[in-house]
């Protein structure tokens, strides 16, 4: 019975979309029904497959941004210009539409419930997807640095500000703007850096569990970041879904 | 057929992609599953390996050494796991 | 088939001059099996070795100041992409070879990076096979295998090694970095040839 669960998850089956929200201009959040779906760790991803009807097939891996629940979840898209399935998602899908996912997936990019460790989250771009499912579903003290190019750009905004509003002092989220920085906001734009890090970073006896997500360039400069300000590298966790997404 | 995730200016993904692939043949998740490079020997999960997958095939290099670690081969009706540049591949034992 | 994704569109299928099992394109995909190696012209160097040992080389200055052709080719990739009239300039491999004694019936091309294929020598004469280091009238591109990739369009792409450094002429076959893993020794995309036993 294990056994057969396990195989269920790793093959294709059918999605409906329940819903959809735009996050910005070029980024849509997908609510997909799924039948037996039992919920997911987050950090996890899906594989969403379109099949034209000749049978051509494409897919790709999109992280669940929506804390765990039962029968339902939801994937971010970024759409990519000239991408294949981001922009189907983005620009075409709609509530009622039939798509597959194969998952939930991956067992190592994943901030299990039970961890006691305090989370220090680190996203750049689309990358923050998964570490949204973790900011939904904290349980645990967790902070969020969150680099994007503009306001306009960020995901999440309303959605992380009420999350941090109601966990009672448990999450916390600090923005970085790397191109335009919103009106009045206290530094002009600039790239992440060790300072901005080092001001969101758990002390070191805190044995914090740190989790990177974003373009590859940007989670090599953070991961090494963080060693350079003493994190622990077998305690940080990265993952690319950042540009490859297409 | 399917297509592949890499855009021009990424051009590998990190071993965390053949979460869905992999699992689909062997019915596990292999990202946890540890490799040990055969040419710098060291032991690193799928999840970090740099995967290449606008090939042939997948190519699951060392991010220490850049060396091939692990190839994956779909043909017409098999799966081909090359691993002649993994020493040691470890999994978690299963738990009761 | 599972389901089907309302509005999504796939790839047209176009059955002029396509081998089996294939689409045509008219992008220039990017394929690559590892990091894209970065070679600087000075320290570039073309190597023919034999099956006896001997070494002829090129600099990049004398690799160039070779007798050229501008073949223009349809290219046909195993993952099912047919790219047509595309338009190169290289050194003919009849030309390189010219000079050359040799006994061999095999070559393994060996690239920048550590990939290899290996090629009948018959299948890389008689006009078949170019050392190209043009792309549609500009320097080769990296990404597309420059300075200079291995071009025999008459098999699956994977056969015209990108970033070549050597071609090695050889008594025995020596199956290669794809050829060792599930695909097809020979890989001549009009009999379909892409996998082991096809």
């Amino acid at each position: 019975m294990a056994r057969a669960a396990v195989l269920g998850r790793l093959t294709w089956q059918p999605a409906t979309v329940a819903a959809t929200r735009p996050e910005t201009a070029t980024a849509r959040t997908l609510v997909l029904d799924v039948d037996g779906w039992t919920g997911h760790v987050p950090g996890q991803h899906v594989d969403v497959r379109l099949t034209a009807p000749d049978g051509y097939t494409a897919y790709r891996s999109y992280s669940i941004s929506s804390a765990p629940e039962p029968d339902r979840l939801e994937v971010t898209v970024q759409a990519v210009t000239h991408g294949e399935v981001s922009p189907h998602l983005v620009d075409v899908a709609a509530p009622g539409d039939q798509l597959e996912i194969r998952g939930p997936l991956g067992g190592w990019f994943v901030r299990r419930p039970d961890d006691p460790r305090p989370a220090l989250l680190i996203a750049g771009g689309s990358g923050v997807a998964p570490l949204m499912s973790m900011v939904r579903a904290a349980t645990n003290p967790t902070r969020l640095l969150y680099s994007a190019r503009s306001p306009s750009d960020a995901l999440f905004t309303a959605d992380l500000a009420t999350a941090r509003a109601a966990s009672g002092g448990r999450v916390a989220v600090t923005h970085v703007y790397t191109r335009v920085a919103p009106p009045g906001w206290p530094t002009p734009p600039q790239r992440l850096d060790a300072d901005a890090l080092a001001r969101v970073a758990w002390p070191r006896d805190a044995d914090a569990v740190a989790f990177v997500c974003g373009p590859t360039g940007f989670v090599e400069t953070a991961a090494d970041l963080l060693v350079d300000i003493g994190h622990d590298p077998a305690n940080i966790r990265t993952e690319r879904f950042g540009p490859t997404g297409g | 057929m399917s297509s592949t995730n890499a855009g021009a200016n990424a051009p590998w993904v990190d071993g965390n992609a053949l979460a869905g692939p992999l699992g689909e043949i062997i019915g596990t998740d292999l990202t946890v599953a540890e490799l040990t490079c055969a040419n710098c020997r060291t032991s690193r999960p799928l999840a970090m390996m740099h995967v290449f997958d606008r090939a042939p095939g997948l190519v699951a290099r060392c991010p220490g050494c850049d060396d091939v670690v692990m190839r994956v081969v779909h043909t017409s009706d098999r799966v081909l796991i090359d691993l002649r540049g993994s020493l040691v591949l470890s999994l978690p034992a299963p738990t009761a | 088939m599972g389901v089907i994704t309302r509005g999504f569109g796939g790839r047209r299928r176009d059955d002029t001059d396509l081998p089996p099992g294939q689409y045509r394109t008219d992008d220039f995909p990017v394929m690559s099996a590892g990091p894209t190696p970065r070679i600087d012209l000075d320290e570039w160097e073309l190597a023919v070795v034999t099956e006896t040992g001997e070494r002829s080389t090129w600099s990049w200055t004398e690799f160039t100041a070779l007798p050229a052709d501008e073949p223009t080719v349809d290219i046909h990739c195993v993952t099912h992409w047919s790219k047509f009239d595309t338009s190169w300039r290289g050194v003919s491999v009849d030309t390189l070879l010219g000079d050359i004694d040799t006994a061999a019936e095999y070559v393994v091309a060996h690239s920048y990076g550590g990939y290899t294929t290996n090629i009948p020598l018959e299948d890389l004469l008689d006009g078949q096979a170019w050392v190209a280091y043009e792309f549609d009238g500009e320097p080769l591109e990296p990404e597309h295998g420059g300075p200079a990739r291995l071009l025999v369009p008459h098999l699956y792409f994977w056969k015209s090694a990108k970033w070549l450094r050597a071609l090695e002429l050889r008594y025995d076959d020596d199956p290669g970095f794809w050829e060792t893993a599930g695909y097809h020794n020979d890989g001549d995309p009009w009999r379909e040839q892409r996998y082991w036993g096809d």
